[in-house]
């Protein structure tokens, strides 16, 4: 019996550290393409590009988030770009009609834009059951209309925004950037809820087996809308930042960078098909992808280059993926005595 | 405290269109292990349902130690000690075995609201040592086997400290052995104080470990008997109502000659040196353990997954299927074990599903001909029988034994030699069983050559010619049924495992 136990737990430790290789393979292969860059270029390893690339990514990392959630139990969330553009359409047209408006009352107003949205979408999904990517889909739309409706196809710019309102992503705190500061802070409290507390746990159970979490008496359709409101929430909060960071609100604000999102998300290793993701995982993507966006220029690639060298990279990721875990499983094999 | 802790009276449930429970009653006494038996769509799994609360019955009682409860939900079901360990296990792969027990009803911080991992572990690590369970409680639910993923769920029902503990076809999956275990477990509870509702289509789960039995026939209460005072006869007549006076009708027909020869067939980390052959108008059995790699050298034969080396003959002549399409065109067919995921596109129409397989039979130049495809799908549903009202009813609609019929169908539009039937009657209930027994006879008779995975004895020695054991990837023994004998089957299929077993202990 004791033979069997140890075989057991040695079976289970492999399984683990297989798992966890894909994280040391993620930051490998980031350290090696921090080499290369700062190969082509000195720059690269000073703290203010450090610093600008942190902060390049930090709206990136803060839409990540949610959207990890979203994947975890095994949904899409396609009207985050639409969500984006609403919500910081709107806090710039406030601040419009209220110059003097305090930037925090800014940045709540655009969360409740999100909530208002991501609560709508989760109504769908979870109480409707539309599919997802439907869902999404349909209020993606809706939400891009209504930022254009909304400003009558006109810009918010730089000149007609307050001081303060800008400083939001562009004034650091003890030293450290706003939106880097923001974005720790959303990591660090998000790693808690997905990891340690009940809620976390059964949002993962719903994406692992949605049929017996039903069974089990977890309130899965409560669950669900939670992810997608709170998906809005932080890309309500995202857009204000982006409005604030570019000094600039327009219809076509953020079009399309749900896929970058994604993008970062399956970068990290977290299952499109729901139940597992680790916030370990998403960090490290999150980087990698920023470093893609920011890094490449510095090395003098053309533009045209970037998007194709993304696009590899996501690929030769989920690539090496399949082929670890298929390597783990012929391992486990050869072990076995016949 | 009353000796009954749960009784059931005149519970009638419906659904659109069918009746599911109609005035059905049952009682569960104190520390009993009680068998609740029947057909598929007796109303079993519906009645599990309303002790559980997924389902609130539209009329009826239930009652808890004498008191009229009203269970709303799974929750409720789970405040009053309620537990149910369903048919296909309801685990999270990806969370662990832990989390897995405690999901629903973890301890928290209440300032923090963070988990009590440490807690939480400790107590686990009790509940699976009283389970004598040999896995971690960190490990990842996904890496179990089958049999210890159960016992996971019996330590969920333990953690919630359940008084009843309802258990549905939980050895279906299981091997012999694993049953073994599961039964002591069982055993176990019961000596705690803990009532037990165990389903089974299994006769011998049922001797071996119920004091009394239910069994419900089309959604009716037909009795409760002792088990010592029902024969196995008077049984099988309480669930289908008529009496079967043979299980196993195996015809004798002449066999012809080889249709199928394997040679030495290997595959790295799954079954080694496989031989054996199965003639026209025969029938091979072939059983083990589960995990022996019976699957593993089916798909092999049929090309899902390749073989490392060895050699693979139909009718003389070397076959190298790649792709099942080429196993399919050369004429073998395969029935795989789990039919329904692999075999029927449920949502279509019978008739788009027998020509699935042989399409380009129906088609000229990419376009079908609706009217051949009707006609080939019309005559092989009535020779099989298959019970529908025309073969354009959707497949969801049908029974389990008749969806296994259409399946059979598939595969005899083409030009067929061998059959390979994956346990062709897994789950399904003693009706069910005879009809498909009754398909194959049919096959043998008409001079194909049929290779049977199964696991259940009875049926390897009821309805083959010959037997193949395998064992722990190897051929351990071939037998002439007409000789062979449950213990020497059994001896075959796992001396090895036996001896490590006896070793340990």
């Amino acid at each position: 019996m004791s033979g069997e136990t140890k075989a057991g737990a040695t079976r289970a430790r492999v399984m683990r550290s297989g798992e966890s290789f894909r994280e040391l393979g993620l930051l490998v292969f980031i350290v090696l393409l921090s080499a290369a860059f700062q190969l082509r270029n000195h720059r690269f390893f000073t703290i203010a590009n450090i610093e600008d690339l942190l902060t390049n990514t930090a709206i990136l990392g803060i839409l990540a988030v949610g959207m990890m959630l979203v994947l975890i139990t095994g949904g899409i969330d396609l009207s985050i770009g639409a969500t984006i553009a609403l919500a910081g359409m709107t806090s710039a047209l406030t601040g419009v009609a209220i110059p003097n408006i305090n930037p925090f009352l800014s940045i709540l107003e655009g969360m409740a834009v999100g909530l208002v949205i991501g609560s709508v979408i989760g109504l769908l999904v979870a109480r409707f059951k539309v599919l997802p990517i439907i869902a999404t889909l349909g209020m993606m739309n809706i939400v891009r209309g209504l930022t254009y409706i909304e400003s009558k196809g006109q810009w918010v710019s730089s000149y007609q925004m307050s001081a303060k309102f800008t400083a939001l992503s562009t004034g650091t705190t003890l030293g450290v950037n706003n939106l880097v500061l923001i974005a720790v802070v959303i990591f660090a409290l998000f790693w808690y809820f997905i990891n340690h507390t009940r809620t976390g746990r059964r949002i993962y159970a719903i994406g692992s087996n949605p049929e017996a979490a039903d069974v089990s008496g977890i309130p899965r359709r409560r669950l669900l809308w939670l992810v997608y409101a709170t998906m809005g929430v932080l890309a309500g909060l995202a857009g204000v930042l982006w409005v604030s960071k570019f000094a600039s609100a327009q219809g076509d604000t953020a079009l399309g960078y749900e896929l970058n999102v994604i993008a970062a998300c399956v970068l990290g290793g977290i299952s499109i098909s729901g139940g597992s993701g680790k916030v370990s995982g998403l960090v490290l993507g999150t980087i990698l992808l920023g470093m893609l966006n920011n890094a490449l220029p510095l090395i003098n690639v053309s533009p045209f280059w970037q998007q194709f060298i993304q696009g590899v990279v996501i690929l030769a990721a989920v690539l090496t993926n399949v082929a670890v875990k298929r390597n783990n499983q012929r391992l486990a094999l050869r072990k076995r005595e016949i | 405290m009353p000796e009954t802790i749960l009784e059931l009276r005149d519970i009638t449930k419906t659904f659109p269109g069918v009746r599911a429970l109609d005035g059905v009653r049952f009682e569960l006494k104190r520390g009993e292990i009680h068998a609740l038996m029947g057909e598929n769509g007796a109303g079993k799994s519906t009645l599990i349902k309303v002790i559980t609360g997924v389902y609130q019955p539209d009329s009826g009682e239930i009652l808890l130690d004498g008191k009229s409860v009203a269970i709303r939900g799974p929750l409720d079901s789970q405040r009053l000690g309620i537990a149910a360990i369903y048919q296909h296990v309801t685990c999270y792969p990806d969370l662990s075995v832990a989390e897995n027990i405690f999901i629903g009803h973890e301890k928290v911080n209440p300032v923090t609201r963070g988990i009590r991992w440490k807690e939480l572990y400790a107590r686990v690590a009790e509940l699976l040592e009283s389970l004598d369970a040999d896995f971690d409680s960190k490990a990842l639910m996904g890496n179990l086997s089958v049999a210890q993923q159960q016992i996971v769920e019996i330590a969920k029902a333990l953690s919630s400290n359940a008084r009843i503990i309802i258990m549905d076809e939980p050895t279906a999956p299981l091997t012999k052995r694993e049953s073994e275990d599961l039964y002591r477990i069982a055993e176990g509870l019961r000596d705690r104080g803990v009532s037990i509702i165990f389903i089974s289509h299994r006769l011998e789960d049922m001797y071996r470990l119920a004091s009394r039995v239910t069994v419900f026939r089309d959604a009716h209460f037909v009795g409760t008997w002792d088990v010592d005072k029902i024969s196995r006869d008077e049984l099988i007549v309480a669930m289908v109502g008529r009496s079967i006076t043979q299980l196993f009708p195996k015809r004798k027909v002449a066999i012809g000659e080889e249709a199928l020869r394997v040679e030495a067939l290997s595959r790295t980390g799954y079954f080694k040196d496989v031989s054996f052959s199965v003639r026209k108008g025969e029938i091979l059995a072939m059983t083990g353990l589960v995990g022996a790699g019976r699957t593993e050298v089916c798909e092999a034969i049929y090309g899902i997954t390749k073989a490392d080396s060895g050699r693979i003959f139909l009718e003389g002549k070397e076959l190298r299927a790649a792709h099942p399409s080429e196993a399919l065109a050369k004429g073998i067919g395969y029935l795989p074990e789990d039919r329904l995921k692999q075999g029927l596109v449920l949502e279509w129409a019978i008739a788009a599903n027998i020509t699935l397989p042989s399409l380009e039979r129906f088609s000229r130049l990419g376009w079908m001909n609706r009217r051949d495809e009707e006609l080939k799908a019309r005559e092989l549903s009535e020779r099989l029988e298959v019970k529908a009202n025309s073969v354009h009813d959707l497949v969801a609609t049908l029974s389990g034994g008749n969806q296994q019929k259409v399946i059979v169908a598939k595969l005899l539009v083409g030009d067929m030699k061998v059959f390979i039937l994956d346990e062709p009657t897994k789950g399904v209930d003693v009706g069910a069983k005879a009809a498909i027994f009754e398909i194959m006879n049919g096959l043998a008779a008409a001079g194909y050559a049929i290779v049977m995975v199964s696991s259940e004895m009875v049926e390897v020695l009821g309805m083959s010619d010959r037997i193949v054991v395998m064992r722990e990837g190897r051929v351990s023994a071939t037998l002439d049924t007409a000789s062979a004998t449950q213990e020497t089957i059994l001896s075959a299929a796992m001396t090895t495992a036996t001896a490590v077993a006896t070793e340990n202990a």
